[in-house]
Order: C-alpha cells, then structure tokens, then sequence
C-alpha cells in the first residue's frame, strides 16, 4: 500500500536549497556526460543525475505536503525584481512525474540506445535528454512566466537534437525533427508575445504578481491578446488538437528514450503550464477566460479525443497509432481540466498521470520489441507474443490500462473523469469519454490481437525478448499500471493536492 | 492614422512578425524556413526592447549626479514631459525587456543553430532541402515498409 504518508515518510529532509538542485543536478550531469569518455560512463552519469533530481523532487513533495508551498528566490533576490521557484501541490506532482520517467527512461536506455544510435554519439545522446529533463524540472518549479519560456526551450531543443538522432534507424526521423522544430519554436515565440503583453501591461513577470494586478486590470484588450497568444502558443507544444502535427512524427522516430520520456512528460508540461496561466495567473471571473474554456478548449478537447482515436485505428504503423491516441488523450486531460471544478481538475490530473504511465509502458515495450525486430508496421509484430512473452506482457498491461480495463490504472482515470462531468452536469463531456473509450477499444484491441492471437507469416524475422535492463523497467512499470489499478491512493492524493493548488477558492 | 503612427513600433513589429511566419509557412526550402523562424523570432525582441523605451530616455547605467553628464542628460528630455511627470535628473529606459530579448536571442540563435544542423543533416541524407521533394521520398519509403511483408 503505497500511499501520501509512506511517500513522504520515505521523502528525505528538505534541503534548504532543494528546489533549483532538483534543476542544476541534470544541468550539471549534461555537461559531465557530454565530456565523458565512453557511452557506458554517460549512461552511469544519466542515471544518477536522474536519480537526483528524482530524489530531490521527493523530497519537495514530502515538504509541500507537511507545510505547504515551497518558495525559492534564485540568488536570494526576493520577486518580483528577482526569480522565484514556487512548488505547490501541482508543481511538486510534475516534479515528481517529469523526475521518476527520467529516472525509467534512463536505465531503460542503457540496452535500448546501443541498438538505435552509433557508440560514439551517446554521450551525446545522454547530454541532450538530461538537458531536456532539467528544462522540463525547470519549467514545472519556476514561479516566473519568462523564465518558464528560457526551460521550455532548454528541454525542447535537447527533444529536437533527439529526435533528429533516431536517422540512424530511418532517415525520416530528420523531417520529422525538422517539423517539430519548426512548430515548437513557433508556440515558444507565440508564448513569449503573450508573456510580453502581460508584461506592456502589468509590468511584472512574476506569477503570484501577474495575477495579483491582472485581477486589477479587468476585461483588457492588451490582457486578452497575450491570453491568447499564450494558449495558442502553449497549444501547439502540448499537442492540442488541431495543433498537434508535430507529434506523429517526432514521436514515431526518434530513438526509444526520447519517445518514452516525452511521451510521458513533454506535452504534460505544457498541459500543465496552459492550466497554470488559465486558472492561476488570469483572473478567475473573467469572461474571456470562462468563454476559452467553454468554446474553444472543451470543444477541440472533445475533437481531439474522437477525431483522433478514430484516426489511430486506421494507422498501420504501431507507434504511430500510440502517438495518435496521445493527441487523443491529452483531449481528455484537458476535458477534465475544462470542467474548472477541484473533482473535474482533480480528474484530468490523475488521468494525465496515468496516461505517462500507461504510455511510457508502452513505448517501452515497444522499443524493447524493436531492439530486435527493426519493424514499424502493426502486421510486422504479428504473434510477437510467442517470442517476446515478457515484452508482449508488459504490453497487454499498458494496453489495457489505455482501454480502461477494470482493474488498471487506465479504468480508475476513465472513471474519475465521468463522475466528474457528471458531477459537474456536463453530460456532453460525460458523453464524449464514454465514446472516446470505447473508440480506444478498437485500437487497442487491434494491437492485442496482432501481437497476441495472430500468427508470424512464415520466414518473416522473429522477435527476441528484450536484455533484462530492458525489461526491468518496462516489468516495474506494467506492474504499477496494475498495481495503482487497485490501490489508486497515492497517485489519487498527488491530483487532489494539485487541483487543490491550482483552483484555490473553486467550487 | 495618428493611430498608426503613435504606434509605429507595434505596427513595425507585427509586419516583421507575419513576414516571418509566413516564410515559414509557404516556402518549401527548410533554410528559407529557418530563415523566417528567425525573423519570426527578432520580431518579438523588437516587440520588447519597444516596450522598455522610455521617450528621451538613456541606458541604465547610473551617473553620478554631479557630474557634467548628468547635466547634459537631462537637458536632452522634453520640457513638457518633464512638467507632466514631475522627473529630477535623468531618466532611464527600462532595462529588464533588454535583458529578457538577451536570453531570447541565445535561445533564438541555439534553436537556429540546431535547426541548420538538422537541414545539413537531411540534405545528407535526401539529397535534397526542398520539402515537397523530400515529402515523396518519404511517402516512398512508407509505401515501400508496407509491401515487403
């Protein structure tokens, strides 16, 4: 039983420096691992640096949950002239989410990078994903809007030097990597207009201080334009139908550790940046704030859900039908979000936590799969089952958690979420994840059944199972899909305590 | 019309800003793309360092209030905006968007760089860095996965 308490009665004693060494610990990683000598050391350096921040992202949750918010001046300069680190609730859950999947990808990619990508560029390979999971660190704990942008683009120009390396195995992942440049650049520069209108206007980049003077400041036009600048911005790098084009690509070359890990953390932080802006930083009342929620981020959130679940059914490739049901379920995260109710909140939360899991469980076992079997298509993997067992396994977990099987993680998430639209007497919304669920269904059962009830066609190249270093982590994660399946409490404690955090006062 | 120009700055800024994007979006060439990014990107550094201008205003480096700059700084400023806001001395413009736009164009210039790199990397690998050619090649490969097995 793993629950809040036990969590941080594990949780080591804050230092009082905890929240920017969670940052610096992957930052200063990077460097080491770049200039180490072979790929072996790099992998070392990355799993501890991983392991540090993780650490002291544990640490911050045990405090946020004994005493509250965690304030950090950088420098010791007090905002709003200086920058802050503000952890609460929220922040410490994608502290410690964004933390314990660098942790899983970066043992995980100890076998799985030799397959993918020369020997003498891992060091590399290491420097750029711990670049990429300190911006991620960063960008979960900073209490200032522009620092925010400064460690969206740190992890998100490691994400496009890691696509891009995935070439080795398919040339497309250089397009792909090229796209993805191209769109998360422009939604960090849309998010830096935005920022900048906040700024003509209040004169302050603080958050805390944002909100306290945009609540002054009424139904601006400047405050409207940067809101919306912001969240178009913040769209695009969460993947928020229709601006996910991005994705399917990045996410269906790019070497296995970059795929895990973003797929579990990349368009979660965004999510979570998008929420922090729409229900933190702009004033709750205000009527375009209320008017977004309602006809833009419901609506394209519901489209998202069905269009692209649809969409994922009639893919041949496997990641990408894995990358399409992402799109899909970050429309659901954000159908949760939109009900702006502590149980719709509390909801979309814990269904962005499970969907990391179950994606990462995913991938993983996917990319274990293909260390042996070079394959993209869904038929190429047909009767893997038989050669791969414990690939297969881990597989139908996350599978089915994704479909909401009874039992997994998946179905608890799914369940949350109706009871919250229901609660919240949003039957449309309630609606639209029944279907989307049952659209998964198709999908997910479509992969089931060519890995496990089909036959490999004669002569074609057989699977082998994937090296323990692979498996482990895949093994650990499928069990804490089924695992959190029947005792939710501490995943269910962390999305209460952030939707706490995010809509103080809410009903 | 006094309109515009009273905001020259702005309508600067947003000409520049969808110039950019819209060599993003139109051209097939990924170095003109890289191109217009960068534009795209300026455009928003020009958007700050307008905000921080203070009319008459000088950079923020502190002056010693005796010395003869001083004197001839504040002499530079307009009569009337002395009268309405009551300043003594010199004024400064803002320095905090000079700052930000400082970090911007690292960030700019780093995604550029990696950007490039990728292109170098796909003219490599393609032969080409026109879009649409390499669109076929890849839809090729696609189709080509598809009926080996």
């Amino acid at each position: 039983m793993i629950s809040f308490e036990t969590l941080y009665a594990a949780a080591p004693a804050l230092t009082a420096h905890a929240p920017v060494l969670m940052v610096a610990g992957p930052l200063i990683a990077a460097c080491v691992a770049a200039l180490s000598p072979t790929a072996r050391t790099s992998w070392m350096i990355s799993v501890t640096g991983s392991m540090f921040a993780a650490w002291m992202a544990l640490a911050i949750t045990g405090e946020v949950a004994r005493h509250g918010a965690v304030d950090y001046y950088i420098g010791g300069f007090a905002p709003p002239l200086g920058i802050a680190f503000y952890i609460d609730g929220l922040g410490a859950m994608m502290a410690l989410l964004v933390s314990s999947a660098g942790v899983m990808a970066s043992i995980y990619s100890g076998h799985s990078l030799a397959a993918e990508v020369r020997a003498e560029k891992h060091t590399h390979v290491q420097a750029a994903f711990l670049l990429c999971q300190a911006g991620l660190l960063g960008l979960v704990s900073t209490g200032d809007a522009f620092n925010a942008f400064v460690f969206l683009e740190v992890s998100s120009i490691g994400a496009y030097a890691l696509v891009a390396i995935g070439e080795k195995r398919d040339r497309r992942a250089l397009p792909a990597a090229f796209n993805y440049l191209i769109m998360g650049t422009i939604g960090a520069t849309l998010y830096v207009i935005g920022i900048g209108f906040l700024y003509a206007a209040t004169g302050t980049l603080n958050m805390a201080d944002l909100s306290a003077r945009l609540a002054t400041l009424g139904d601006s036009s400047v405050v409207q334009a940067g809101f919306a600048f912001i969240v178009v911005g913040l769209g695009i790098k969460a993947a928020m139908f229709p601006l996910h084009g991005w994705l399917p690509g990045a996410y269906s070359f790019g070497p296995s550790l970059i795929v895990i890990f973003l797929a579990a953390t990349a368009t979660k932080t965004s999510i979570y940046l998008m929420a922090r802006f729409i229900f933190d930083v702009f004033p709750d009342g205000a009527a375009f704030g209320r008017n977004f929620i309602a006809w833009v981020l419901a609506p394209l959130a519901a489209t998202a859900a069905i269009v692209c679940s649809i969409q994922a059914t009639f893919e041949r490739e496997i990641r990408r039908i894995l990358a399409f049901s992402s799109v899909a379920q970050v429309g659901l995260i954000l159908l949760g979000l939109s009900l702006a109710t502590i149980l719709g909140a509390s909801a979309g939360l814990f269904y962005l936590m499970a969907h990391a899991l179950m994606k990462m469980t995913l991938f993983m076992a996917v990319g274990g799969l293909a260390i042996s079997l070079p394959a993209r298509r869904l038929d190429d993997f047909a009767g893997v089952a038989r050669d791969a067992p414990w690939s297969a396994t881990a597989f139908a977990a996350g599978a089915l958690s994704l479909a909401g099987a009874p039992l997994t993680l998946g179905f608890l998430a799914k369940w949350r979420l109706l009871e919250a639209a229901l609660n919240a007497g949003q039957i449309w919304i309630a609606a639209t994840v029944a279907i989307a669920s049952l659209l998964t269904l198709l999908y997910v059962g479509r992969m089931l059944e060519a890995i496990f009830f089909r036959s490999a066609p004669a002569g074609a190249p057989r699977a082998v199972e994937a090296p323990v270093g692979v498996l482990a982590p895949v093994l650990v994660l499928a069990g804490l899909n089924i695992w959190f399946g029947l005792d939710a409490s501490l995943p269910e404690q962390l999305a209460g305590a952030g939707a706490k955090a995010l809509l103080a006062g809410a009903p | 019309m006094s309109f515009i120009l009273l905001h020259f700055n702005y309508v600067a800024v947003a000409i520049l800003m969808m110039a950019g994007l819209f060599v993003v979006v139109s051209s097939s060439n990924l170095i003109k793309r890289m191109i217009g990014l960068a534009i795209f990107q300026t455009s928003t550094g020009l958007l700050y360092i307008s905000l921080g201008k203070v009319s008459s205003g000088t950079a923020a480096i502190t002056v010693d209030a005796a010395s003869p700059e001083k004197q001839a700084l504040a002499n530079h400023l307009d009569p009337a905006y002395v009268a309405q806001y009551g300043v003594a001395g010199v004024v400064y413009s803002n320095p905090l968007p000079h700052v930000l736009i400082l970090t911007a164009i690292v960030v700019g210039v780093a995604t550029l760089a990696v950007g490039l790199a990728i292109a170098v990397r796909v003219r490599e690998a393609f032969g080409s860095v026109e879009a649409d050619e390499i669109e076929v090649l890849s839809r090729l490969e696609s189709a080509q996965a598809g009926s080996q097995a």
